[in-house]
């Protein structure tokens, strides 16, 4: 077990550094705006809303619900080889749907929750799965068909909300029912902290399972590790392609539920791409493309933000939180490659050396 | 000419890689105007020890003297600066470039606003070109070269660069027995106008048809120096390797009378090019059927489409009296083949998985290896165990050891391993002793003979006619896409089978 916790620490140190750099940057920006205060905002950035009693942590459970969704969303598709990005657009596709049969379905207290939820992750597995067709069958870089599918999906949601669900006097989606409002987590009062935190760690401990402990994960890793190789061993890697790019949308759709089925939220129709997605990028990236690390990376992401939330006492902007977030993702991209380089240097050494 | 001043030497040259010493303290002397083999097994050291003469390392200890006097020589440029020229294993050509383009880059005489002056450069390399009947046109494109030409265009490269000392890497790997000899006929005269030519190899008769002198190097080590004419084969390969070897494989009859594989009139496009054109071949039980053929000559397509890789245009693969030209590439494992993939490490293991994974990597969904589509972890490790001792397969950490760790001879243990251990009727080898050391290629061949023996059919592809007359009880030649010849081992010559090889005569089949 020791051991174990000694190699889980040994993996993730590229993240803690990225972190620890992040934070020091954030640091020093802070200090050269506003000296004085910056070193108790840099504190309550750091605590975030620990010391903010339940409706801190609450928030930064509800906060990180989606983006561990999107984050797993990424992490799941780069196992098998694939980038996707497009975890807006399956996000947003999710979130209508679930939106859709929230506002329009008329269904009993406790199936009606359910039957969106459902329908979000459908909505963003459809999307997920376009895009892994055209990678699996006509071989379209994935990258460019999910950058596509995300103005598409930002389209089309305005298009749906004004013709099926709008509310022209806010010029938002409309009110959801009651019935399909999710559950407060019921932990932290005087907080939005729903299920939905719930959800997120139940899919991420799926994911976990399902990459590493059954057939269809071994799959999936053979054909991201080597497609060549997975062929050769007589798997379908273009139906694991599709499939992988169908689940990864699927919980970005979820996310998309969770972050709309909730009293009071209603999406707007000024165009915007959900920056969740984008997150979820970010949250994978830091998690080391792992399920787990991903639940922990999106935990942390919540985290400062809603420190940043709480450092406007001290009269900063949140934009704070971005600029660090962005340094950790710079930092944790470059030594996620850094060691990589190290061993290709090292192996084309060896490689003339025989 | 004094006899007694070495063109090159290279005097206690040590060479370290972190730990592993490339180079311990070897010593070669070379006269002028000789051809000076340098023999070794792959990881003996011989590249390293070039690759300092040539710049591309520099040494921890020791000194070079050319022609007497000591030099440094930190990079090629240097190199070339005292006539020294190499012609890499693997050639470094622009396809789509002229041979003339080729030659002068990097060296471009040019005239005003950068104009290349192409004639002085002509004129220059037709002189080179008759002077050693190297035969070579000077404004063909690369890729419509035959890879002896090639090669012919990387040693015009060396002498267009007016190098004496000439390092020759391998060179014979990708030639046809006729090219070998032509490109033999070339060193000689070389050596006659006055060049010193350094050739490394692992290939004995060569050292024999055209060497003077021989430095044997082992793990890092010269371990003699001597002159060709007074040492056997025999020895040579025993000092190469360290112990007696064995050149003769000891192979039982097998009568072979039941066909168990059978392909008709195969055709594969690659693109819309035809590369196999209606390709016939039969296998027997207990019978090696050796494919013999120069690389690209679609061996390799062949494969896919017997392997269910490549799509099947027109024809018939046919298992044991059972059509599979259809079946996907696991029903093909499922129903009896096995492949010993050309490339190991893009198909023939993920080398990011470990040891066990890739053991049990076209079987992990059989109910051996999984309950409810969950993977049984001590099944896998068990497995895997069991293949790792039988099979001898070396490896820091046993099972869970990350494949790309190994050594490029132990993956293929372990892909033999996978291969021959389960179920099978037809064993399909690509090339299944590329770059292994001595004692891999003997074990890897005792493999495919029991294969043999165990009464299976084996199909094997090779670029290697020794390997081919070795192991074969019938050999095929393949040429352009399809069967032009079909020979006995036990009457047929290298040369009679080159002459297939490269076209010169075809037959019907």
């Amino acid at each position: 077990m020791k051991t174990q916790l000694k190699k889980v620490f040994e993996l993730a140190k590229p993240s803690f550094i990225a972190i620890a750099i992040g934070l020091l940057m954030g640091f020093l920006v802070m200090l050269a705006f506003n000296p004085l205060q910056s070193v108790p905002a840099f504190l309550q950035l750091i605590a975030g809303g620990l010391n903010q009693g339940s409706s801190g942590i609450g928030n930064t459970l509800y906060g990180a619900a989606p983006i561990i969704l999107t984050g797993l969303a990424v992490a799941f598709a780069f196992k098998t080889g694939l980038f996707n990005i497009g975890a807006s657009g399956q996000m947003m596709m999710g979130a209508y749907v679930s939106l859709h049969i929230g506002v329009l379905w008329n269904l009993p207290a406790g199936i009606h929750v359910i039957v969106a939820l459902l329908g979000g992750i459908f909505g963003g597995m459809v999307w997920g799965l376009v895009i892994g067709l055209l990678k699996a069958l006509r071989n379209v870089n994935e990258v460019v068909t999910s950058i596509m599918m995300n103005y598409i999906a930002a389209n089309l949601l305005i298009i749906l909300i004004r013709s099926n669900i709008y509310n022209a006097d806010a010029a938002r989606s409309s009110a959801i029912l009651p019935t399909a409002i999710l559950p407060s987590l019921g932990l932290f009062p005087n907080s939005t902290a729903n299920i939905g935190f719930g959800i997120a760690v139940v899919i991420a401990i799926l994911s976990h399972v399902i990459i590493h402990r059954t057939t269809l994960g071994f799959e999936l890793r053979a054909t991201g590790f080597s497609r060549d190789a997975a062929l050769y061993a007589g798997m379908n890697t273009k139906k694991n392609i599709t499939t992988s790019f169908a689940i990864a949308g699927g919980f970005a759709g979820l996310a998309g539920s969770v972050a709309y089925l909730v009293s009071g939220k209603t999406i707007s129709i000024a165009y915007t791409i959900f920056v969740e997605g984008f997150d979820g990028i970010s949250v994978a990236l830091l998690g080391l493309g792992e399920p787990i690390g991903a639940l922990f990376a999106g935990l942390f992401l919540s985290h400062l933000r809603q420190g940043g939330f709480y450092m406007q006492i001290y009269g900063f902007v949140p934009q704070v939180v971005d600029i660090i977030i962005s340094v950790i993702i710079y930092v944790s991209a470059i030594s996620a490659v850094l060691p990589k380089l190290f061993k290709r240097f090292k192996k084309k050494k060896d490689e003339v050396a025989s | 000419m004094n006899k007694q001043t070495y063109k090159i030497e290279m005097l206690n040259i040590t060479k370290r890689f972190g730990t592993l010493t490339a180079n311990d303290h070897v010593t070669l002397q070379v006269y002028p105007q000789e051809i000076h083999a340098i023999l070794g097994e792959n990881g003996a050291g011989k590249s390293t020890l070039m690759s300092i003469l040539f710049g591309l390392y520099v040494p921890d200890e020791g000194e070079i003297k050319i022609d007497g006097s000591k030099v440094d020589i930190h990079n090629p440029n240097d190199a070339n600066a005292l006539n020294i020229g190499m012609v890499h294993q693997h050639f470094k050509l622009v396809e789509t470039f002229s041979v003339l383009d080729n030659i002068i880059l990097g060296v471009e005489d040019t005239g005003r606003f950068n104009r290349i002056n192409y004639a002085h450069a002509k004129e220059k390399l037709i002189k080179i070109i008759d002077a050693y009947h190297l035969n070579l046109d000077l404004d063909t494109r690369i890729k419509d070269l035959t890879v002896g030409q090639q090669q012919r265009v990387e040693i015009l490269k060396m002498l267009y660069r007016d190098a004496d000392i000439l390092i020759f890497d391998e060179p014979t790997a990708v030639l046809t027995p006729q090219e070998i000899e032509e490109l033999m006929n070339i060193m000689r005269n070389f050596v006659k106008e006055g060049k010193t030519i350094i050739l490394i190899t692992h290939k004995l008769n060569e050292i024999k048809a055209v060497a003077n002198r021989v430095t044997i190097l082992r793990r890092g080590q010269q371990v003699g120096v001597h002159d060709v004419s007074k040492v056997s084969t025999q020895d040579m390969a025993d000092l190469m390797v360290g112990r007696n070897v064995s050149f003769e494989v000891d192979k039982k009859s097998v009568q072979a009378t039941e066909k168990v594989f059978e392909v008709k009139e195969l055709t594969v496009l690659k693109g819309t090019q035809e590369v196999i054109k209606k390709l016939s071949l039969d296998v027997y039980k207990g019978e090696i059927v050796g494919i013999a053929g120069i690389d690209g000559n679609g061996q390799t397509e062949c494969v896919y489409a017997l392997t269910g890789m490549l799509p099947v245009k027109e024809g018939q693969v046919i298992l044991n009296g059972e059509d599979i030209t259809k079946d996907s590439i696991r029903t093909r494992y499922e129903k009896g083949i096995s492949h010993i993939p050309e490339d190991r490490q893009k198909y023939g293991v993920v080398l990011d998985f470990d040891l066990q994974s890739n053991l049990m990597i076209q079987e992990y969904y059989k109910h051996e290896f999984q309950n409810k589509n969950f993977l049984k972890k001590d099944k896998i490790k068990t497995h895997a165990d069991a293949l790792i001792e039988q099979f001898d397969i070396r490896s820091e950490q046993g099972a869970t050891t990350t494949v790309r760790s190994m050594s490029g001879g132990n993956q293929q243990k372990a892909i033999v391993a996978r291969e021959m251990s389960k179920t099978h009727d037809l064993m399909i080898a690509v090339q299944p002793t590329r770059g292994l050391d001595v004692g891999a290629i003997e074990y890897i061949h005792g493999q495919l003979l029991k294969t043999r023996e165990t009464n299976k059919g084996v199909l094997l592809f090779s670029l290697e006619l020794d390997e081919i007359m070795k192991l074969s009880d019938r050999i095929l030649v393949m040429y352009e896409g399809e069967i032009v010849g079909s020979f006995n081992p036990k009457t047929t010559t290298q040369q009679e089978l080159g002459l297939y090889m490269s076209g010169a005569k075809r037959g019907h089949v």
